[in-house]
């Protein structure tokens, strides 16, 4: 009997209907836990890029924290607010897919800005990348000082970068080189900052950095990352110097 | 093959003598054959591709390991419970479902729970359903012997597993980060200039611990492989 076809269907769609049951089950209990892990984990690498977020263990102390600090809005490619989406839902800036939008064309991306305030001026600027390295995605943000051109930090992660040389791009020793480069040329063309091949320990100008020593395609990616994201959100950079030029606050 | 038959006739042992000591010589030999003169790492050479894969911290080789017992017990006493209704012909696919969904469910809960780890061990988590020490033991143990018998089976492979990973890890760690569970060990005892070691970050170091540690294994028990 137990090898009857008609026994193994039944203890197949049996077995399928309890473990599905279950994996249910477990998936929406956990569902709003993994919700507040991700809320997080995004909120603790927008942190990260203008502040030291390690030495804050207590997760509601981040989220505390965050909200204090940080100010954040989503504008379109020609730097306009955006407060609401094609069907009329608010957009919420940490809910904007980065990964996702930069598949679209530039032009029609979404661009979440992520300000950190600091007792009523902007302190910094941040904004989300996300790009290509040598294995898989890789993914950041970058802050700048309240002058849109000098660099507070930046904060990558990877997926499958080569630990040991890829993987150094989430070290804050690489990571600190780039505080305080410029990303404009002093006759204010968009010049970005980048990685060079090789890593010396020289002195360099206001735009390179020093390279990691057998990740250079992993930097190269970074390059590319960095540069896509400070054209996309060029426009928006403009926008504010002129308003807040003429004595228009920024917000 | 010669095992399996062996441990049914064990089973069949046990069935005449239903008054067995819940810790009887044969059962602790259940627990302890896996964790050194049978080790599913170093003897029979299984799991070998997460043993590279997540070694090179202590700290997910410890949650990796953990993971690792407790699907091979859970799925071994599950598996061991309705050993009789499984029919013959798909059982490696009931297997394989039961092991997809404690796999599944460790990964909900370390993505709930410990999003860190999560993010560090991502698909390898998930690969322990590939790991073959887990389907190894199902069919070659739980299919044949009783749910109790299973759990200390699935015990002595899950920490035969665990022990050999975490050496592993634990040589990585210090020799190619110089910290031990992210603890700058070296810096601690004020030997900042610790050279540390590029290629035990790398797989190749992986491979190397555990080839001398199979080598000391098989030095001191004498094991060759017969072909």
């Amino acid at each position: 009997m137990q090898q009857s076809n008609t026994y193994i269907i039944l203890f197949s769609i049996g077995l399928t209907i309890v473990i599905g049951g279950l994996l249910s089950v477990t998936s929406v209990v956990l569902k709003p836990l993994q919700d507040r892990q991700v809320e997080l984990d995004t909120k603790r690498s927008i942190l990260g890029a203008v502040m030291d977020v390690s030495s804050i263990k207590d997760p509601d102390q981040v989220l505390k924290v965050y909200s204090e600090r940080i100010n954040s809005y989503v504008v379109d490619y020609e730097g306009n607010r955006l407060i609401t989406n094609a069907k009329g839902d608010s957009i919420v800036a940490e809910k904007v897919n980065v990964s996702k939008n930069s598949k679209l064309p530039a032009e029609e991306r979404q661009y979440p800005v992520f300000q950190a305030m600091d007792n009523g001026n902007v302190d910094a600027y941040i904004f989300p990348m996300y790009g290509q390295g040598l294995w898989d995605w890789i993914a950041g943000f970058i802050a700048l000082d309240g002058d849109l051109n000098t660099i507070k930090g930046v904060s990558f992660s990877h997926k499958t970068e080569t630990p040991g040389l890829g993987a150094r791009i989430t070290d804050a020793e690489v990571q600190n080189r780039y505080i305080g480069k410029k990303i404009y040329s002093s006759s204010g063309n968009l010049e970005s900052v980048e990685m060079i091949k090789g890593e010396k320990g020289l002195p360099l100008d206001d735009h390179h950095i020093d390279g990691l020593s057998g990740a250079t395609m992993t930097g190269n990616g970074v390059n590319a990352m960095l540069l896509k994201y400070l054209r996309s959100y060029e426009n928006f950079m403009s926008k504010v110097k002129s308003e807040s030029g003429s004595g228009v606050a920024a917000i | 093959m010669s095992t399996e038959t062996l441990e049914k006739d064990q089973a069949v042992v046990a069935v005449k003598e239903p008054s067995e000591a819940l810790l009887s010589k044969r059962r602790k030999k259940v627990v302890s054959d896996p964790l050194v003169d049978d080790n599913p790492i170093t003897i029979q050479v299984l799991g070998i591709c997460s043993a590279l894969a997540v070694t090179i911290k202590m700290e997910p080789t410890l949650t990796m390991a953990i993971a690792v017992v407790f699907v091979i017990v859970f799925s071994n006493v599950i598996v061991s419970l309705i050993r009789n209704f499984i029919p013959n012909r798909i059982r490696i696919i009931v297997q394989l479902a039961i092991i997809a969904f404690l796999v599944t469910f460790v990964s909900e809960v370390l993505k709930a729970y410990y999003y860190d780890m999560f993010k560090v061990l991502g698909a390898y988590v998930g690969l322990i359903i590939t790991n073959c020490i887990v389907m190894g033991r199902l069919e070659a143990y739980a299919m044949a012997n009783k749910p109790y018998d299973s759990i200390l089976d699935g015990l002595g492979s899950g920490f035969g597993y665990a022990w050999i990973i975490l050496v592993v890890a634990f040589f990585r760690e210090l020799l190619g980060s110089g910290s031990l569970f992210d603890f700058k060990i070296f810096e601690a005892i004020g030997w900042s200039s610790f050279p540390t070691n590029g290629l035990m970050v790398d797989s190749i170091g992986a491979f190397m611990i555990l080839g001398i540690l199979i080598w000391i294994q098989r030095h001191k028990t004498g094991y060759v492989e017969s072909h």
